[in-house]
């Protein structure tokens, strides 16, 4: 268990190296960093002072090496767009990301995980139909035309909820649906899946032959065991989320971190999207590792192998 | 139909219901043995791409001022010139559409072409030599699937700027990783071979081997594969162009198609949902085409549900 989890936080850790390896790479690429910073009233001493100040005639490994300093301290140089430290623009729209992936999360629970039961146990019915038309609309239209698709006919035509911005709970609804039915699909089939496949096994028919209820042996014995193999999907899940809150608040308008990447690339603020994928990047593997360590825990094949 | 066309395993079964078997019921049959409906919608795909300026009503490009928002014919207000209604500068959807399934098509076949060269010359090596260089590759590969792609797609768009070129290189450094794993794992199977041992000790050199004695093994599963992976690349690419950093304007991608729509939902509906639901068609008909593939050439490959 201790070595597992020792390779997964050095897996973890060589993750994000690579990470601020590109973004550096790329932050080179993209020309001479003072370039950003010139403008009429600057003079050929500034220009020079400049070079020196931000160490470009050291060798480029010492570069990185003072830039990844900096940016562990979450220093990643001013937003060019909002005139103040890039870090401190993607903490204020943290939360609201945050607040739609946690919503999210309990959509994709909540739909993926009662339906694919209900459609492996009830196979054939109504029940197993439904779900896999849910899980077929989720993997094959597009995300964004689905959100779309949803404030015509909630916003526009019934007038229900609001078309887009956030407020107040009815705000979160729409986008809720929207960044999670792609995964809750992916989720659903898993879950469909895997049980059919417990129910079919030999512990299964033992059980229902020493006389154990029906509902006893959906939910004790076959639907803990089920749950190991979508327990891998939830490190796609997050994935998912990460590209799917880029889309759903361009979808929505939503003020999170997300549409801040789209309006840094529109500005071209290369410094405000360098803070938001590290804080991403890091972010995200983060909740990988920990999936990783609860995966173990619950499957003592992976731990122990 | 002729008894030896019965598949193999049902064979007494299907001969006594292909005796029962009159009319409808018999085509009905034939139509589900067959993928039908996804054929015909791949093959329109196909055909309207190849033949677009034939089949196109007006000039996707021209904008009407005069005839903007139109609706489509059969709605008020609609005409029988533009037969799906037209969008925010009076272009005629139905043209735009049309044109569209040629760069959908386009950024499909060059990317799956690179992804299948490069995904497969690295996993026939990985899994040929083994070894230290095997293990930094399929890490390597791992690395590759845990990365949001949208995010890294932005940085690169904001260093190189937008062209269709750096779409499409961008998704062929994603998409080889998938066909590499499992190109690998077949190889690890496929060298074990007798027939593989027996080249070996005659002799043969090693492009040899690959090409005549492990490559013919690997095709059937590289067909499933891109088949399956179809309808990824356009969902990958049309939410690359909705987020305004895929195709450049004024060129007729769906995925635009849709964003250009998205101001006018509360009016003019039908500029979003006709480009999104051609998307949806065509993911869902290579999906399809792709299981019946699977099914077809390789049954062991089948998953259940």
């Amino acid at each position: 268990m201790a070595r597992f989890i020792a390779r997964r936080i050095v897996y973890t850790i060589a993750m994000i190296i690579a990470m601020t390896i590109f973004l550096f790479g790329m932050s080179r690429a993209a020309g001479d960093p003072r370039l950003l910073y010139l403008n009429e009233y600057t003079t050929e001493q500034d220009w020079e002072a400049w070079g020196k100040a931000m160490g470009l005639d050291r060798p480029l490994v010492v570069q990185y090496g003072s830039w990844a300093a900096k940016a562990a301290r979450g220093d990643l140089g001013p937003s060019m767009q909002h005139k103040k430290d890039s870090m401190a623009v993607v903490y204020d729209r943290l939360g609201a990301t945050l607040m739609l992936a946690l919503t999210g999360t309990l959509f994709v629970m909540f739909m993926s995980i009662p339906l694919g039961v209900l459609s492996a146990v009830k196979r054939g019915t109504v029940w197993d139909y439904l779900g896999r038309t849910i899980a077929l609309l989720g993997q094959t239209a597009p995300q964004f035309w689905l959100g779309i698709m949803l404030i015509i006919v909630f916003a526009v035509w019934l007038g229900w909820l609001p078309t887009f911005g956030r407020g107040g709970w009815n705000h979160y609804i729409l986008p809720t649906i929207t960044i999670g039915w792609l995964s809750a699909a992916g989720l659903l089939r898993l879950v469909r899946a895997s049980m059919l496949e417990v129910m079919d096994s030999e512990y299964i028919r033992l059980a229902r032959a020493k006389g154990v209820g029906s509902r006893m042996v959906i939910w004790k014995h076959a639907f803990k065991n089920a749950l190991i193999a979508p327990l891998t999907y939830s490190g796609l899940i997050i994935a998912g989320f990460v590209d799917g809150s880029v889309v759903t608040e361009t979808v929505f308008a939503w003020p999170g971190v997300g549409r801040l990447g789209i309006e840094a690339v529109n500005a071209n603020d290369f410094p405000l999207i360098t803070a938001i994928i590290t804080l991403v990047t890091i972010l995200y593997v983060g909740m990988a590792l920990l999936v990783d360590v609860l995966y173990a825990i619950v499957d003592p094949r992976i731990r122990l192998g | 139909m002729a008894v030896q066309d019965a598949p193999t395993g049902t064979g007494t079964l299907a001969r006594v219901s292909d005796l029962e078997a009159t009319g409808a019921r018999k085509y009905w049959r034939e139509f589900r043995r067959w993928p039908v409906l996804p054929g015909l919608v791949i093959a329109l795909l196909v055909f309207a791409a190849i033949f677009a300026p034939l089949l196109a009503p007006h000039d996707p490009e021209r904008s009407s001022l005069r005839d903007r928002h139109t609706p489509p014919m059969w709605m008020e207000g609609g005409s029988s010139k533009y037969v799906l209604g037209t969008d925010f500068v009076g272009s005629d959807i139905l043209s735009r559409l049309i044109y569209g399934a040629r760069i959908s098509l386009l950024v499909a076949a060059i990317v799956l072409a690179g992804g299948v060269i490069g995904g497969t010359a690295l996993g026939l090596v990985s899994g040929w030599y083994g070894g230290q260089l095997d293990e930094l590759l399929m890490r390597f590969v791992d690395f590759t699937f845990a990365i949001p792609f949208i995010l890294v797609a932005l940085v690169v768009i904001i260093v190189l700027g937008q062209s269709l070129v750096i779409i499409i290189l961008l998704l062929v450094i994603f998409s080889w990783n998938s066909f590499a794993r499992q190109v690998r794992a077949e190889t690890l199977s496929l060298k074990t071979e007798t027939y593989v041992d027996a080249a070996k000790i005659l002799g043969a050199p090693t492009t040899r081997i690959f090409l005549k004695h492990i490559f013919p093994g690997l095709v059937s599963t590289l067909m499933v594969m891109m088949s399956l992976r179809v309808g990824t690349l356009i969902l990958t690419e049309s939410t690359l162009s909705f987020l305004g950093v895929g195709v450049p304007p004024p060129t007729p991608a769906w995925g635009v198609m849709v964003a250009d729509g998205r101001q006018y939902v509360e009016t003019a509906w039908w500029e979003s949902l006709f480009p999104g639901l051609a998307i949806m068609m065509v993911v869902l008909a290579f999906n399809f085409f792709g299981d019946w593939l699977r099914d077809f050439l390789d049954p062991r490959l089948r998953q259940t549900g």
